[in-house]
């Protein structure tokens, strides 16, 4: 049978086992080891005494505390609510121009404002509102649709070419790929609209006849773009000769964009974002643009 | 290889590669409309390989009959390199994607290469491909030694050992395939899963069988954990499993449970995987090698006894703090965070027992970077137990839940605890399989130490940071009661402490690289003719005191 025997370095008696050269020490388990262990147990008694934990057949001890998770976010949530009405009932009375008379209230949609367009809007807009390529600019000082506080709320509401029953409409038409125009009356109306606007032709001087362009423009754009070319609000026709381009001003986007026609979408929010939270981005987006201009002043 | 088995063992190896081709077969062509179809394949080549081996060997000349005198190490041998292998494989492919989240073009446009199906390869690369692997190579080693009993099958270490490198296989191709359960760390499909339930049946069998003829008295601790590692693998792996495939032609299954219980079940399953996978197997690990290395009795077996049975007591009931403040019942929860907390102790009493044992062996860890990785794995073991615990407390998860900092936690375990203790294990054991005096290089254990350790802590400290910075980001209200960042805004705030977690795993995989060419390059070296001088080194059964 095994002796222990004792190891010189400790002290203490081994086992009198061995495996393979190990041999185990028959120490003590250590006093703290016992505290700790038994405090742990204590900490969580005190747990199965004061809270829900343990299952009983179909229902749960509740603990002495009755603590329950629901309730208490049902309360937390009321109590953000009713920190919210009052600003809330604030914001939804307010124009813009009002708004900027109040600094604290300004600072407070600027911040809401702030998570609201990045969660919802920055994807297409971008994170500063600067948009992308197929995605208008909101910090410019143009404007598809009218710069007014209810054409704004509007367009969040119904959105753009989307499935809500109400949505705004705006469609380029495939002028080239419908066999509307001519590749060359293609290029004509392109030279001709640069021409007229503040846009340079990229190295191209010799793109189209610009004169023949301007009968082109007049049959077929002007009743949407207008005959100034600088688009209508009301359908949300862009404006040609702002040297604002969504799609992207040079030949060869110019040249898709009327070959293929375009048809941006903008979704609805009214399903997703309350009256408030659109209101708020209304007034952020019409600040984006008056913070641009102080800017660039 | 070949060599030490019998001609009617090379026959049972061709008619288990006959089973493994047919079956494979069938299900190739039940699966030919699906995507099982080209899987399966996999079944009939490592079928027909064994045909090939077995078949090619099969007149070879009978080993001598003195072998059972000795341990049956060559499985054990092979093992070692297949986790060295898989895990520079699942470390290469955890610091690519690493470097993706901060750089997300970092990768190619086809699916195979998108995040979703890289970061499972990482995952069974380095958790089942790496540590499973050593814990078969490591166990097979310990049970002989302290049982004084060799394998008692020379056939079956082998089928465990590659079937299970074929259930890795299958899992790692089947998710650049597209195939997953999308069931996290048990992502093989159902055809993977049964394969492995008969592979793991198998080492349990012959696990028990070598215990049931050890020629000790006792049991020692390492086949305790060894033993809870199998058995408790077995019983998550088969549970958490349980689905229904589309029809037998049909890579993809569901699952039999739905809703919040599959949600419990999974992290029932998650949970003990890391505690039976990632903590058990591996103690059993340092419980052996630990104590050799170092030349010292354990510090007590008194401690051992109350770690094991506190480990594998609590740790079954924790699972549910990984659904903190989700649709699983609150009393679940409080539950589960209350045996977190108790498992606390068990935990500091195994890492505190295996540091204790280090007493009067210090100036060894100070000269020998094995025994250095060893004690490294240890104090790694108690600071992410510690935080283990620590995070399952409601009010702590809440901030930590779904942040960095859970992926920072489980890496101070996985780099700091599990892949530490496996090369100090590794670094200790090849010298004894191949009868080598030493490794090849010395100098390179030392380099490795400190590339593994710095490693992990640039890894560990960025993502705390990360974690923390996530978190508060998270739920930093401004005055009017809404949220102060956007989620884009945490996500570009993470980019710094990204690219650190990169350096660092870049650092924890070219320690391993040294690692695997350490190994290779000691198994290359002439033999020690001297085999008695190399006291751990005993091949042959010796009687007992």
């Amino acid at each position: 049978m095994s002796v222990g025997e004792r190891d010189n370095h400790s002290g203490h008696m081994t086992t009198g086992h061995e495996w393979n050269g190990i041999k185990e020490l028959n120490t003590r388990v250590p006093r703290i080891v016992w505290a700790c262990l038994i405090g742990s147990v204590i900490i969580s008694v005190i747990m199965w005494v004061i809270w829900p934990t343990w299952p009983i057949w179909n229902t749960f001890t509740p603990g002495i505390l009755k603590t329950d998770e629901r309730a208490q976010l049902v309360q937390e949530i009321q109590q953000v609510a009713g920190k919210r009405s009052d600003i809330d009932q604030q914001i939804q009375a307010i124009t813009y121009d009002g708004l900027i008379e109040k600094p604290e209230l300004l600072s407070q949609v600027r911040s809401d404002a702030h998570l609201l367009f990045q969660d919802n809007c920055a994807a297409c807009h971008g994170v500063q509102g600067k948009g992308e390529i197929g995605f208008p600019n909101l910090t410019d000082s143009a404007w598809l649709w009218e710069r007014d506080e209810d054409v704004i709320m509007e367009t969040l509401k119904v959105g753009i070419n989307d499935q809500h029953p109400d949505t705004r409409t705006a469609e380029m038409l495939a002028f080239g790929r419908e066999g509307m125009l001519e590749r060359q009356a293609i290029k004509d109306v392109i030279a001709y609209v640069l021409k007229s606007g503040e846009t340079p032709i990229d190295g191209k001087m010799d793109y189209g006849n610009a004169e023949n362009g301007s009968l082109v423009f007049e049959e077929n754009c002007a009743s949407c773009h207008g005959e100034d070319a600088k688009g209508d609000t009301d359908i949300g026709a862009p404006n040609l000769i702002d040297n604002v381009w969504i799609y992207g001003g040079d030949t060869s986007s110019l040249f898709q964009t009327i070959w293929n026609g375009r048809k941006g979408h903008m979704p609805s929010w009214e399903g997703r974002l309350s009256e408030t939270e659109r209101k708020i981005l209304t007034l952020y987006v019409m600040d984006l643009e008056s913070a641009n201009k102080g800017k660039s002043k | 290889m070949m060599a030490q088995l019998t001609s009617s063992e090379r026959q049972n190896i061709i008619a288990i590669g006959l089973a493994i081709l047919i079956g494979g077969f069938t299900l190739a062509i039940l699966g030919r409309n699906d995507i099982l179809g080209i899987h399966a394949l996999l079944f009939v080549a490592a079928g027909g390989l064994a045909i090939i081996v077995g078949a090619r060997n099969l007149y070879k000349p009978e080993p001598s009959e003195d072998r059972s005198q000795s341990y049956y190490d060559d499985p054990s041998k092979v093992g070692i390199f297949l986790a060295l292998i898989w895990g520079i494989f699942g470390m290469f492919i955890g610091d690519w994607i690493a470097w993706l989240m901060a750089f997300p073009d970092m990768t190619f446009s086809e699916g195979w290469s998108s995040f979703g199906r890289l970061r499972p390869s990482h995952t069974t690369g380095v958790i089942f491909g790496f540590g499973g692997n050593a814990l078969i190579a490591t166990s097979f080693h310990v049970v002989q030694r302290t049982s004084r009993a060799r394998l008692p099958s020379q056939v079956l270490p082998w089928f465990v050992l590659w079937g299970y490198n074929l259930f890795c296989l299958l899992g790692v191709t089947g998710y650049f395939m597209g195939i997953t359960q999308s069931r996290e760390y048990a992502e093989p499909e159902w055809y993977a899963d049964i394969w492995l339930v008969i592979v793991w049946v198998s080492y349990f069998g012959l696990y028990i069988w070598t215990l049931a003829r050890r020629k000790e008295p006792h049991i020692y601790v390492s086949n305790w954990y060894y033993m809870a590692f199998i058995l408790v693998v077995a019983v998550l792996h088969i549970v958490n499993n349980l689905a229904v495939p589309l029809s037998w032609g049909s890579a993809k299954s569901y699952s039999l449970f739905s809703g919040v219980q599959d949600a419990m079940t999974q992290w029932w399953y998650g949970h003990n995987a890391v505690a039976f996978f990632l903590t058990a197997g591996f103690l059993g690990m340092m419980y052996y090698y630990l104590p050799k290395r170092a030349q010292r009795p354990i510090y007590s077996y008194r401690m051992s006894i109350i770690s094991f049975w506190g480990i594998t007591f609590f740790y079954m009931w924790a699972g549910s703090h990984h659904l903190h403040y989700t649709a699983l019942p609150h009393w679940v929860q409080n539950l589960g965070m209350s045996f977190s907390v108790m498992l606390l102790v068990p935990s500091w009493a195994s890492a505190g027992n295996a540091l204790m044992t280090l007493n009067g062996a210090w100036h060894r860890v100070r000269d020998d970077a094995v025994l250095r990785f060893m004690m490294v794995a240890a104090i790694f073991y108690g600071l992410s137990t510690f935080e283990g615990s620590f995070m399952a407390i409601r009010p702590v998860n809440s901030l930590s839940h779904y942040t960095d900092w859970t992926v920072g936690h489980v890496h101070s375990g996985a780099l700091g605890w599990v892949a530490m203790i496996v090369f100090g294990s590794f670094y200790a054991l090849v010298p004894w399989l191949w009868k080598r005096k030493s490794m090849y290089s010395a100098r390179l254990i030392e380099v490795h130490f400190w590339l593994a350790l710095a490693g992990t802590v640039v890894y560990v400290f960025a993502l705390w940071n990360a974690g923390i910075i996530q978190g508060l980001m998270w739920r930093t209200y401004n005055d009017g009661g809404t949220l102060a960042y956007s989620f884009m805004e945490s996500v570009d705030a993470m980019r710094p402490y990204y690219v650190a977690r990169g350096i660092g795993g870049l650092l924890f995989l070219t320690g391993t690289i040294l690692c695997l060419y350490n190994v290779w390059m000691t198994t290359r070296m002439a033999t020690e003719t001297d085999t008695e001088s190399v006291d751990q080194s005993v091949a042959t059964l010796q009687p007992a005191e």
